[in-house]
């Protein structure tokens, strides 16, 4: 019985493991193959259009909803400790350090993620990869890597939108419908917030979010089974892994930039 | 006439599961060759063993002088250039149209002008009678036209090596009638060669040079045409003549019925 | 064609994202750390440093004239040593002395900077010899025990 128990999870690690490494082998795959993106920048400004633009709404409505509640939830908050003007302090710390790469991250893989994996998955299964290779055309160069920079590209600047939104809600909530002093909700800001310890990591840490949520869509695509239950695995795979990769990654940089 | 395609001593395998074994075949120049069988006797195999999207595990696939599955990556690359496939429900890219489609190998492999690729597009697509539905995208056509503008597409760089695989799948009697058609005349007009996958009898018999029969992952007979409807080979007369009972079984193996039943287990 | 409104709405796109991470580095953002004036090197040492880090403001009448720079400990004197980045712009006296304060009550530790009146000024490379060090909330809570235990036994005797 235990030997059976041992065996099974011996197995399970090993499965894991070479998955493991063979994704791995896979990203550098694609980040070798992108030298054919330099040749034809047009593909990847495709997919920017329909990774980026189309997930602009959900980005940009998100992120005002979220300074509305970080100005509500903050000023109750703030205001028992009088320090209600530190308030646009708080909202752009939040955002510009945390929750706009995360949430950011996290919509993005809902949108943008599951789409690029379906799309793939669906070309796959409709043998348009393999009618493309047997046309002489590497599917991972013309289908693959544009794809990958396009969400590369797209995530950082949403995050940026989300950031900028969000503390453009917090505005509105807090200095103009609470009545938190305008004056000070800036100062504040612009004293706490700081260029490079938390803008710029705010924006790294989206880039490194743009490469393991991307990768993990199209990974996810590419290796998904052809047939309607596959597809539907590998969306789902790619929500789920995605995620907790942002979570975690999100964890171990701010383990690093912040200290 | 030489062969365009030689396969010699062919074994292929997947996983544990034997699919080909000591394959032998020619494909002559200029012909059309159909390779027909019941499903599961491994002839969409045999195509991807051609294109290279396979690697046999013993024996040689020579295409054109060249040992496929000897070949380096850039060195398939050139081959497959020089072929065309036409994949079983078409592959069109369903994010471009019908033009797109048809323009994509010639955008992709030549640099040609703009003006020139659309000329080229028309004249591939007035071939297979779809000119006027360039601008459509493939949700918008039938799938007989999809078929089409998939031939359309495969012979964009005239290829001298065109496979179909399994071209008249699903289709009603005029489009197999006109992909039949087209096939043929296609082939003549390029001086190509096509192998053609099928287990459509009437329409293959009507256009092939050469049929090759496959039963289990070999070869069970070939011959003209003609020879093959006056074959008295057994598996031949069961496929050409579309017998239920023959070599083929009806009844998937197993148990007799009389055992299933449980009649004649006590004596 | 189709090929140029894509175009189009991905360069706004682009516009976009821009715009918002220059508002946010602007707008939002402590601008003074964005200016790449020159600097000078001046040194202090300190018997303790508190809660200083590099990068912390050195703040003279209130307002930012530099930054912390690299805080060592010297393992010949046993204090640190920490070099301040000077804006060029601004000339200290010689006899000038630092203070390491914290801004606010419970805030972050600052470096302050109070003028001295001799006629050279501190050049590239001086040191800070009047400095006095953070105070340490347990050593004030020590101190502050110790004198009242003293004030005890001197009432009592």
């Amino acid at each position: 019985m235990i030997s059976r128990l041992l065996s099974a999870v011996g197995y399970a690690t090993r499965g894991t493991l070479v998955n493991l490494g063979y994704a791995a082998r896979s990203f550098v795959t694609v980040l070798r193959a992108s030298g054919a993106v330099l040749r034809r920048p047009r593909l990847v400004t495709d997919q920017i259009h329909f990774i980026g633009n189309y997930s602009l709404v959900i980005i940009a409505v998100s992120g005002l909803f979220v300074g509305f509640v970080l100005g509500l939830q903050g000023y109750y908050t703030l205001n028992k400790y009088g320090s209600e003007q530190a308030l646009g302090l708080l909202v752009a710390l939040s955002l510009t350090r945390e929750l706009g790469p995360v949430v950011t991250a996290l919509l993005f893989a809902g949108r943008a993620g599951t789409s690029l994996t379906a799309e793939i998955g669906l070309m796959k299964a409709g043998e348009q990869l393999a009618a493309m290779e047997m046309m002489a055309v590497d599917p991972v160069r013309r289908v693959v890597v544009p794809r990958f920079w396009a969400g590369v590209i797209a995530m950082p600047l949403l995050a940026a939108i989300f950031s900028a939104l969000g503390v453009f809600g917090g505005y509105i909530v807090g200095v103009q419908l609470i009545g938190v002093d305008e004056g000070a909700f800036w100062s504040q800001m612009q004293a706490g917030v700081d260029v490079w310890q938390d803008i710029a990591n705010g924006v790294i840490k989206s880039v490194v979010f743009g490469f393991a949520v991307t990768f993990v869509a199209v990974f996810q695509g590419y290796e998904a089974s052809p047939t309607p239950e596959g597809v539907a695995r590998a969306t789902t795979r790619t929500v789920v892994i995605a995620s907790l990769g942002v979570l975690g990654l999100d964890f171990l940089l701010t383990a690093l930039m912040f200290h | 006439m030489s062969n365009l395609v030689e396969i010699r001593d062919l074994h292929f395998r997947y996983d544990a599961r034997p699919i080909l074994s000591g394959l032998r075949m020619d494909f002559e120049r200029g012909k059309v060759i159909a390779v027909m069988g019941g499903s599961g006797s491994g002839k969409t195999t045999i195509l991807r063993l051609i294109g290279g999207q396979l690697l046999p595990q013993a024996g040689s696939v020579d295409v054109d002088g060249q040992t496929v599955n000897k070949l380096d990556a850039r060195g398939m690359y050139a081959l497959r250039r020089r072929m065309g496939m036409l994949f079983q429900h078409g592959a069109l890219f369903t994010d471009l149209t019908v033009f797109e489609n048809v323009a994509f190998p010639l955008r992709e492999h030549t640099s040609l002008p703009e003006e020139l690729i659309r000329s080229l597009v028309l004249m591939k697509l007035q071939a297979v009678g779809l000119r006027n539905a360039a601008s459509l995208k493939p949700a918008e056509i039938s799938g007989g036209m999809a078929r089409r503008v998939a031939l359309a597409r495969a012979v964009a760089l005239d290829p001298e090596l065109i496979m179909y695989d399994e071209p008249f799948a699903g289709l009603d009697p005029i489009s197999m009638g006109v992909t039949a058609n087209l096939i043929r005349r296609l082939n003549d007009a390029l001086g190509s060669t096509s192998i053609l996958v099928s287990h459509d009898v009437n329409e293959s018999f009507a256009i092939a040079d050469y049929v090759y029969f496959l039963s289990q992952g070999a070869v069970v007979a070939a011959g003209t045409p003609r020879e093959m409807m006056a074959s008295s080979d057994p598996y031949v007369k069961q496929f050409v003549h579309a017998e239920a009972d023959g070599p083929v079984p009806f009844h998937y193996p197993g148990k007799s019925l009389a055992d299933d039943l449980g009649l004649g287990a006590r004596a | 064609m189709q090929q140029k409104s894509i175009d189009l709405w991905v360069g706004l796109f682009v516009l976009l994202g821009a715009a918002a991470l220059l508002f946010l580095a602007l707008k939002v953002g402590n601008m003074s750390s964005l200016s790449f004036q020159k600097t000078y090197p001046v040194t202090a040492t300190f018997d303790n440093i508190g809660g200083l880090k590099p990068r912390a403001p050195v703040k003279s009448a209130g307002v930012v004239v530099g930054r912390v720079g690299d805080i060592r400990f010297d393992d010949k004197t046993f204090q640190a040593l920490v070099t301040l980045d000077l804006d060029s712009e601004y000339k200290f006296p010689k006899d000038s002395s630092a203070k390491i304060l914290t801004s606010g009550l419970l805030g972050e530790q600052y470096l302050g900077l109070d003028a001295g009146g001799d006629t050279r000024n501190l050049g590239s490379g001086d040191k800070i010899t009047m400095t006095q060090s953070a105070i340490v909330l347990e050593n004030l809570i020590g101190q502050f025990l110790y004198s009242k235990a003293a004030e005890g036994r001197e009432g009592n005797n």
